[in-house]
């Protein structure tokens, strides 16, 4: 009941401070004492993710901003992390932490080795490399910490042969494992790659050839419940890039035709997530114009004792979307607060009313990654993920900064190879047309 | 036309089945006399073959159809017609396993009859054959010889010891199924899918190879059927050139009906261990294997090209391409013409009959229809089943023409709804700016119905906005193309317009999105 007061009586402006600030503690609590990095969970013997170790890198610049943490304790935490990178194991060998520099998916929380044969990541290591690069464009003092933790940022986005990554192909390859090579995820249409070929395009040192018109060539621009938007199925697809670039306002050659932007592109997509739950087709309980949010994340498996008797398949840890699903009533809280910033209205409603109706979302503070009301254990429980995941927090500490502050939007704006790479993508307009501001020129 | 080197059907001969070999291959046949010259000489007597053979004679043209098999080719024999009446049954027993769904109860748990279910098939096909039987094309005045054809030189074809000399010919000789060189396949034995209707028992366990839209439709068949199935693709998706949507939707309702699907995955070895056929299979790093009866495979396409002396007529072809035609159909040779599956990239029956008709046209009437002028719709027939027409969303983009889809889920459809069937969707393309219609998708129980009506605004140049003010029957499922006509329109209406409206009518609080 504590939830359920804490959320019905706080103002919006308390609600979200409390959520960004139990969000962020994720991180210090996560973090892995030997390598620095941070886990992918909060479940025992959880590995590192390296895309949930650059939501960290991006994070504490929000902490300190906010006198969470000391300035000095923050870089001291980055330039961990930093270190270990940096003097990791770049064979590319089985049990090595990358190769070409960059970093196999999940690594174990000790020794920073690979582990699951998770494969090499390009889009998990554009997370953790946007992380570095937004921490050093905070810490910018003139003492040697500070230099250090930049330098290293510096040298480790220099690292990345991002055109290796393109070998053979119109675009770039998602994974590489060394068992078997490139691997073909046969990724098509939209998703949450942008940051990746942003960071791709504008590296000094081993760009990739012209290739995002390749990738926009299966963008599908859809009329989809009076709605005109770049279709992407699940929700975090609309967020992933958009934490860390600020696409207000600046326009691609697609979006330029379409005459939006992927700002606004987000802001529809909520309006789509929230017309789904609406109709609600699947029948699934709970869902409804305030209760929405169909994305990737952890969700009941087949197990699982249903409280209503259709029989329904359950999917797991899933990427859930709209409006073709898969759609087993699984939804995830994280989603619907990082659509505040494109869609502040519908999205608050649907958090206050998540959080009303189900307050067990919150523990510790933190949302779980999903919750199911058409699954219930023996009590009669709403099925709850248990713990909490790095992703989901990572994007709360940022997406709420943004909407709070525009900081990390700000700080990525005078990032010099953000906007080349912007450039390169074709990207013109709003911001990219005014002079990097004095910090940027640094 | 089948490929004569494929074993002879196991299939019971049953009074179905002498029914059919009597209309298609008759034991009794004679070949007539040849005439002096034909003004039109077909090679191969499918789909292809039996549309330009009608077509030219409906003109008056002297013609001649030379087939070295059945006639009605694959379509009739070993592919569309048994396929589709197969699924039919297997529909059926779809809807018995989620009866709950639809508030019905059915027989738990629900058996099926598989001698049944391929009877049926026999008698389907041998009442359809009626229309392909050789005495009737005969009576109609066309010369029809069995055996197999060759040119002899570049204006005649023989038949055994007979000549058919020519002013124009077609060949139209088919495809064979393409089997994919998995070392140990040949030798653990395989069935593709022209054999596939020979089997007299229900394997227990089946594996398909291969996730084009035979591999898929026979998978889904087999596992209502009740056969444990595996189905191996070597893509991310399944139906390789369809949009990701419908594959994603395909692979979802495999899924629901318990096949075990295996994407990005390789079949790299068969082996026979203690009588069993066992597949290894790859995925990236991941290898396993798979036990099974039956391993169907040959799901892919290769054109008979060869055994018909292309090259003494001056015939150019090529063994995975086929015979290589102009847009006009015309081979390299300019008296003899290529239609159907030895020649189209899409091998389908109704493109096969299109092409015919064209090259009738060209041939005798001096036409110069173009094939790239045809608007091809196709459909797989899954359930859900996938339609297709026009151009794909991707095709338009590196074409550089801007494009806008209309996208209706089923479930906004209440006929569909009402139907338990709101698993799909009606995408309808158009150029931005515009209402004119480039292509479109369609997921839906009955897609292949729906597709139609799009092609036919295609082929006419209706536009969206004209589609909207077509009434359509309420409710049924295609009102979901009315639905993509109206939120068309929807957006048509102009900011200004809403304003100069908004004088006319009580104030309302501003739309939201």
């Amino acid at each position: 009941m504590a939830s359920m007061t804490f959320a019905q009586h706080v103002s919006d402006a308390d609600l979200l401070e409390q959520l960004q600030l139990a969000a962020w503690r994720y991180f210090p609590d996560a973090t892995r004492p030997v390598t620095g990095l941070v886990a992918d969970n909060s479940r025992p013997g959880a590995p590192i993710s390296i895309a949930v170790v650059g939501f960290a890198l991006a994070c504490y610049p929000i902490a300190v901003a906010r006198g969470w943490i000391a300035r000095d304790e923050a870089v001291a935490r980055c330039l961990s992390s930093l270190r270990f990178l940096h003097d990791s194991d770049q064979s590319g060998a089985a049990d090595a932490t990358g190769f070409k520099g960059f970093y196999f998916h999940f690594l174990d929380p000790d020794t920073g080795a690979r582990v699951w044969r998770s494969e090499l990541s390009m889009v998990d290591t554009a997370l953790l490399i946007a992380g570095a690069l937004a921490a050093a464009q905070f810490f910018d003092a003139d003492c040697a910490a500070e230099r250090e933790l930049r330098e290293l940022a510096d040298f480790l986005y220099r690292r990345i042969d991002w055109s290796w990554a393109q070998h053979g192909a119109a675009t770039i390859w998602q994974g590489w494992k060394p068992e078997c090579g490139f691997l073909h995820y046969g990724w098509e249409g939209y998703s949450e790659a942008i940051l990746l070929y942003v960071l791709a395009l504008g590296s000094p040192t081993h760009p990739v050839g012209d290739c995002y018109p390749a990738w926009t060539a299966t963008y599908q621009w859809e009329n989809l419940y009076d709605n005109d938007y770049l279709y992407a199925g699940p929700l975090f697809v609309h967020h992933f890039s958009h934490a860390w670039l600020d696409l207000r306002g600046i326009r691609d050659a697609f979006m330029r035709e379409k005459d939006s932007d992927y700002f606004q592109n987000s802001r529809r997509a909520a309006y789509v997530h929230r017309e789904y739950a609406r109709r609600n087709p699947m029948g699934c309980a709970g869902m409804d114009e305030n209760c929405w949010g169909l994305s990737s994340g952890d969700g009941p498996s087949d197990e699982q004792p249903l409280l209503d008797n259709e029989p329904r398949h359950l999917f797991g840890y899933a990427a859930r979307g709209v409006p073709y699903g898969p759609d087993d009533g699984t939804l995830c809280p994280s989603s619907v607060l990082a659509s505040i910033p494109f869609a502040p209205d519908i999205s608050l409603a649907c958090l206050r009313s998540i959080l009303d109706r189900y307050p067990e979302v919150l523990s510790e503070g933190r949302l779980s990654s999903g919750f199911n009301p058409g699954v219930s254990d023996a009590q009669g429980r709403v099925w709850i993920s248990p713990g909490h995941y790095g992703l989901d927090q990572g994007i709360a500490v940022l997406m709420l900064e943004n909407h709070r502050s525009g900081m990390l939007w700000s700080l990525m704006r005078d990032c010099p190879y953000l906007r080349d790479g912007l450039g390169r993508a074709g990207f013109t307009g709003g911001w990219l047309d005014a002079p990097l501001s004095p910090e940027g020129l640094r | 036309m089948s490929d004569p080197s494929l074993p002879e059907s196991q299939a019971p001969v049953d009074a179905y089945e002498r029914e059919r070999l009597a209309n298609v291959a008759p034991g009794d046949w004679i070949n007539p006399r040849p005439a002096p010259r034909y003004d039109l000489v077909v090679i191969g007597a499918g789909p292809a073959g039996l549309a330009a053979v009608e077509a030219a004679n409906a003109l008056g043209a002297r013609v001649a159809l030379v087939e070295r098999n059945l006639l009605g080719g694959g379509c009739l024999n070993t592919a569309c017609i048994p396929s589709k009446t197969l699924l039919r049954t297997t529909r059926l027993y779809g809807e018995m396993l989620e009866a709950r769904r639809y508030g019905a109860l059915a027989p738990e748990p629900v058996e099926t009859d598989f001698a049944a279910a391929m009877a049926r098939v026999r008698r389907i096909r041998s009442q359809l054959s009626r229309g392909d039987a050789a005495r009737r094309l005969g009576d109609a005045g066309i010369d029809v010889f069995f055996g197999a054809a060759s040119f002899v030189d570049e204006g005649t074809i023989g038949v055994g010891e007979d000549r058919l000399p020519f002013r124009k010919a077609m060949v139209a000789s088919g495809a064979s199924p393409a089997v994919t060189a998995v070392p140990g396949l040949a030798e653990a034995g395989y069935l593709t899918s022209e054999t596939v209707f020979d089997l007299t028992h229900l394997p227990k366990r089946l594996i398909v190879i291969g996730g084009g839209p035979l591999g898929c439709e026979l998978a889904q068949a087999f596992c209502r059927l009740g056969s444990r199935t595996t189905i191996v693709q070597d893509l991310p998706l399944f139906l390789g050139g369809e949009e990701r949507d419908a594959a994603q939707l395909l692979s979802d309702a495999f899924a629901r009906d318990g096949i075990e699907v295996r994407l990005n995955t390789s079949a790299v070895a068969v082996r026979v261990v203690d009588g069993q056929k066992q597949v290894d299979l790859l995925s990236d790093d991941y290898r396993s294997t798979v036990s099974t009866d039956v391993i169907l495979t040959g799901m892919g396409r290769l054109p008979n090209v060869l055994g018909m002396d292309l090259a003494r007529a001056g015939i150019a072809f090529d063994e995975a391409r086929g015979i290589l035609v102009d847009d006009e159909l015309r081979t390299s040779n300019p008296r003899v013409f290529a239609a159907g599956d030895v020649c189209l990239e899409h091998k389908f029956s109704h493109t096969a009959a299109a092409a015919a008709r064209i090259v009738v046209r060209n041939a005798l009437l001096g036409g110069h229809q173009r094939m790239s002028e045809l608007v091809v719709p196709w459909c797989t027939f899954t359930d859900p089943e996938i339609a297709h027409v026009g151009l794909y969303v991707r095709e338009a983009n590196r074409l550089g023409i801007p494009i806008k889809t209309f996208t209706i889920p089923m479930h906004e459809v209440p006929r569909a709804v009402a139907d338990g069937e709101d698993r799909g969707f009606v995408k309808i393309h158009i150029a931005e700016g515009s209402d004119r219609i480039l292509g479109a998708t369609i997921v839906a129980r009955h897609a292949g119905e729906m597709i139609n009506e799009i092609t036919l605004a295609m082929v006419h140049g209706i536009g969206l906005r004209a589609l909207s003010k077509v009434i359509h029957a309420y409710p049924t499922q295609a009102d979901a193309i009315r639905k993509a006509a109206d939120a068309y329109n929807r957006t048509r209406m102009s900011a200004r317009l809403r304003a100069r409206l908004a004088g006319f009518f009580e104030p309302r609080h501003p739309p939201e999105g």
